[in-house]
């Protein structure tokens, strides 16, 4: 078992499968056809280049024709991907692409909407939209990118960087404690939230295609490196010589095992969870918690988020998938039961409601 | 009532009648002045009106702060203010008094409900004495009346409390003006009976105040005369009242139609703009979808984004919340999308007095952005217009494929007039710029040769794939571009493509000779004053025209021609003089302002007073 096969993507809990059987026959298109004629300005070495290449290489998987699919990003490093996509895309301002991808939405539920952001740009200046476009359950795939820097006006602390970080803002050490993305996207009430990594290209593959799968608000945290202002801001538990025993990957309705011997697991003790050896004191694998990305409440999901290396091993993986109704849906239900209620709105009666009078 | 005396009182007709009801928040002076023009306006005179209310919900009770006030304005001539000065207040209690009090001109009638003037509410007024018996009110034709005990006493037997009995009183200072102006109660009676056909016991309350007021003046001496208004000469048609918050939702709602594409609001609650929100959220079985965002910024990006997919983006605020919008304002400017930004002016700066009026926010919408990011704006000048220039700001929008603003504000939102509806076939109509896969390559920067419009290249359409975003575009390909040449060749085509809009707006129109001593030049809610001061001046027979910008960006191609045919141009606003600062830059005329910024619109008589001034220096 290694980290990068995560299994097939099967439709599951909250999915829905976004190929229509028309439109599987009718759209034959490939990676390709996904690349832009625009050169590709990140850094050599950078974490977005993977990202492109996965986000590329699934999106011919949906079914979705090139121009049904949209990406909208915000400012910084990540905000250049929409240049790079062969669809309709919209570079925005900063924090701002969830509330375009949220009107774009609305107006238009035939659509493909995917936000592009970064940790500064969905957590800090744009941190109310991410919790408010979660809340409301607007059905769009947004991927974070989660560098823990600000990279593009070279080297300031982001919301994500470490306390006590020395960086150009902060040359005695941040003092500020860093924010946990997606116990933020859980506790906006995220309908699915995932996290990856840049390096494990499967695992990023299958992740984007569950969140592009799934009906209602995707959050997707993709742990990334910046090669020139944080290099190996990951590197501790995500190289491949570790990563199996310092990160957790998530199956649906499996015991949390990690561990290259896989003899490690995740128990819970009182509120707490901790990490404890199959096999000695007594552990067997029937004491370790089971995955459930579907449970109702968020708690076991909540408490993933917040396990992270060194005291634990970093999850990966979908950590919740549920259904609910997506803010177009809502919309265009109401609109449905007042012309139900109602029929079709005439201006001419609008325009005279009220008490009238009329002069001869 | 249990006697009723015979007596014929003398009827004295009048042409105009300016009523002002003031009262604490909680005593419904607004339903009180809304149903008194409801019936005035059925009844067929001319009206106009002046809401005036604290922002505070429920300022404590009796206090100053806490008084809310509505003017009216009824006429049988054409009118265009709510009255420089009541000719009748009514104050229902002592507070009420003392801030309306200094309004009331010599003569004028004061009906106070003297019920309320206890030593207590004496006191939160500041009253050191008590106005109806210190002889402070003596050049007023006083009429004491205790209110509150009529009332509970007509509510006899009703199963109410005392509390709830009291909180009627305002129907019945309204029955007794009825009387006193020859008003049916027919209207209202109807009203109540349709508000509260679930709560019959309150609906019966109601009617029995209203009815004992109306009584009250028709059987007491104190009144010695009763007055007449006839009914208006307004052009034939069918009329409603209308503020212009409801003319506003009705003319994007008519724009949208109109366009044939549906209609997207996002907005932030704020006062005095909540109202467009709210009637726009009813409008669902037109396909309207209203999304109140979590904030002002989230509001103008998600009309943005319904915008980009084809739909009609409108936003709306008021001055600090388009100081959150300015940012994604900028951003319209550079994709070059349609989407429309009304903004409700209202008193500032910073949150300043939000239920009170100024229009104090024309430099800000004009430059309020980084960098030179020129948009159309467009300023309708009474409330029944706010209709004409929300479709007006649509047609802009997608013929040029820019953002535009909308100024509207507290005066025009709150304040009605009588507005002849229009029929739906009379409305001008607005194309759609539709953009398609031709031969070749797609270029979302390709404009046309006439307006410098972009195409509208909606997600959706084969063949369009492309990309926008605020960073800077190559001409006509779009992509991204950091080349000097092109920079100054794109915000010289901006800004030409805002300017070339002057050739296809209405030119500006003089109200009185085409050249003399004296120009008054005005935009927005001053209209009303204005017109009827160059009304007055001109039957005074000074040499006196009248000139109103509803585009103020850009002005209207005669504007220049316009004011350099006077010898003097005055432009009065509301404000420290912002038109006037675009007016000399722009055409180098030595025009002069007039300012007053007191969170309520002009008297008529300042601006004659002022515009005399300036013709005796012309002498």
């Amino acid at each position: 078992m290694t980290m990068d096969t995560n299994g097939a993507a099967t439709p599951m809990n909250g999915d829905q499968p976004a190929l229509s059987p028309e439109n599987a026959q009718v759209i034959a298109l490939t990676r390709k056809d996904f690349v832009s004629d625009q050169e590709v300005r990140w850094c050599p070495g950078c974490g977005d280049y993977s990202i492109l290449a996965q986000t590329q290489k699934v999106m011919p998987d949906f079914g979705y024709k090139k121009e049904d699919i949209v990406f909208i990003s915000g400012i910084g490093c990540s905000g250049r991907l929409p240049y790079y996509m062969n669809t309709f895309g919209f570079h925005t301002i900063h924090g701002r692409a969830p509330t375009l991808a949220t009107g774009l939405k609305a107006a238009r539920p035939d659509l493909m909407v995917w936000v592009i952001t970064g940790d500064g740009d969905a957590l800090s200046i744009g941190g109310n939209h991410v919790i408010h476009s979660m809340r409301r359950n607007v059905d769009i795939n947004l991927v974070m990118f989660n560098n823990r820097i600000y990279g593009l006006t070279k080297g300031q602390a982001s919301p994500t960087s470490e306390f006590g970080k020395r960086t150009k803002s902060s040359p005695m050490g941040t003092i500020d404690t860093p924010i946990m993305p997606l116990t933020i996207a859980l506790a906006s009430e995220a309908s699915f939230v995932a996290r990856s990594v840049d390096t494990h290209t499967e695992h990023l593959q299958n992740t984007l295609e569950r969140a592009g799968r799934h009906k209602g608000s995707s959050f997707v945290e993709v742990l990334q490196n910046c090669n020139i202002f944080n290099d190996g801001a990951w590197r501790d538990f995500t190289d491949r010589e570790v990563r199996e025993d310092r990160m957790l990957l998530l199956e649906d309705r499996k015991p949390m095992i990690f561990g290259k011997d896989r003899d490690k697991g995740i128990r819970l003790r009182g509120l707490h969870p901790e990490v404890v050896t199959i096999g000695e004191n007594g552990v067997t694998e029937a004491d370790l918690l089971v995955h459930d990305e579907a449970a109702e409440e968020p708690y076991l999901a909540l408490m993933l988020s917040r396990m992270f290396w060194p005291d634990f091993p970093v999850p990966v993986g979908v950590f919740r998938a549920i259904n609910r109704p997506t803010h177009d849906q809502l919309i265009e239900g109401q609109l449905a039961t007042a012309v139900a209620r109602a029929g079709e709105g005439d201006l001419d009666t609008v325009l005279n409601g009220g008490e009238t009078w009329t002069v001869s | 009532m249990t006697t009723t005396k015979e007596h014929e009182l003398p009827v004295q007709e009048l042409e105009r009648v300016t009523i002002r009801f003031a009262g604490d928040s909680g005593d419904g002076m607004q339903l009180t002045g809304t149903q008194f023009t409801r019936t005035a306006a059925v009844f067929g005179n001319d009206i106009s009106t002046l809401p005036d209310f604290p922002a505070e919900i429920r300022a404590p009770a009796g206090s100053l702060p806490g008084v809310s006030g509505f003017q009216i304005s009824f006429s049988s001539t054409d009118i265009h203010t709510p009255g420089d000065q009541p000719d009748v207040l009514v104050a229902m209690n002592p507070a009420a008094l003392k801030t309306n009090i200094g309004e009331l001109p010599a003569g004028g009638a004061l009906i106070v409900n003297s019920d309320a003037f206890t030593q207590a509410n004496l006191n939160k007024a500041a009253y050191a004495s008590n106005p109806l018996t210190d002889g402070s009110l003596k050049s007023f034709t006083v009429f004491e009346i205790p209110i509150s005990t009529l009332n509970e006493r007509s509510l006899d037997g009703l199963d109410m409390t005392t509390k709830q009995k009291d909180l009627t009183k305002n129907f019945f200072a309204l029955g007794l003006m009825f009387w006193l102006y020859e008003r049916s109660m027919e209207p209202t009676l109807h009203w109540i009976d349709s508000k509260f056909s679930a709560r019959p016991v309150i609906a019966d309350a109601n009617k029995r105040a209203l009815k004992a007021g109306y009584a009250y003046g028709e059987t007491t001496e104190m009144f010695h005369t009763h007055y007449r208004v006839r009914p208006a000469h307004l052009p034939p048609g069918t009329y409603r009242n209308i503020t212009g918050n409801e003319a506003t939702a009705l003319g994007f709602l008519s724009a949208s139609k109109l366009a044939g594409r549906p209609l997207f609001y996002g907005s932030y609650p704020i006062t005095p703009a909540s109202d467009i929100l709210h009637q726009l959220s009813g409008y669902k079985t037109f396909g309207v979808k209203t999304f109140q965002a979590e904030d002002e910024i989230a509001a103008i990006g998600a009309a943005i984004g319904a915008s980009y997919g084809g739909a009609l983006g409108l936003t709306a605020s008021s001055g600090p919340g388009i100081a959150l919008k300015s940012e994604a304002m900028g951003l319209a400017v550079m994709v070059e999308l349609p989407l429309v930004v009304i903004d409700v002016q209202r008193a500032g700066p910073s949150t300043g007095m939000p239920t009170k009026n100024e229009q104090a926010d024309l430099l800000q919408v004009m430059f309020g952005r980084n960098s030179d990011s020129p948009l159309p704006i467009v300023a309708p000048a009474t409330p029944g217009e706010c209709f004409d220039y929300a479709i007006e700001a649509w047609r802009l929008a997608l013929k040029y494929m820019t953002p535009v603003v909308y100024l509207s504000d507290a005066f025009l939102a709150t304040g009605s007039e009588p507005w002849r509806i229009p029929s739906t076939a009379d409305l001008p109509s607005i194309g759609v710029p539709n953009a398609t896969k031709g031969d070749g390559p797609f270029y979302p920067y390709l404009r046309d040769p006439d307006t410098l419009a972009r195409p509208w290249a909606v997600p959706g359409t084969a063949g369009l794939e492309h990309r926008i975003g605020g960073l800077e575009k190559a001409d006509v390909t779009g992509n991204v571009s950091y080349d000097p040449e092109n920079h100054h060749r794109m915000q010289m085509l901006r800004a030409a493509k805002v300017a070339g809009i002057a050739d296809d707006i209405a030119p500006l129109e003089v109200f009185g000779p085409a050249n003399g001593d004296l120009l008054i030049l005005g935009w927005g809610s001053t209209y009303g004053a204005i017109r009827s001061a160059v009304e007055r001046l001109q039957a005074e027979g000074h040499s006196v025209a009248h000139a109103h910008l509803r585009h103020l960006n850009p002005f209207p191609a005669n504007t220049e021609d316009v004011i350099r045919s006077y010898r003097k141009v005055l432009i009065p606003e509301v404000n420290l003089g912002q038109l006037l600062m675009l007016i000399r830059a722009r055409y180098l005329v030595d025009a002069v302002g007039y300012d007053r910024v007191r969170g309520k619109p002009f008297r008529i008589v300042e601006i004659v007073n002022e515009a005399v001034q300036i013709l005796k220096g012309l002498e």
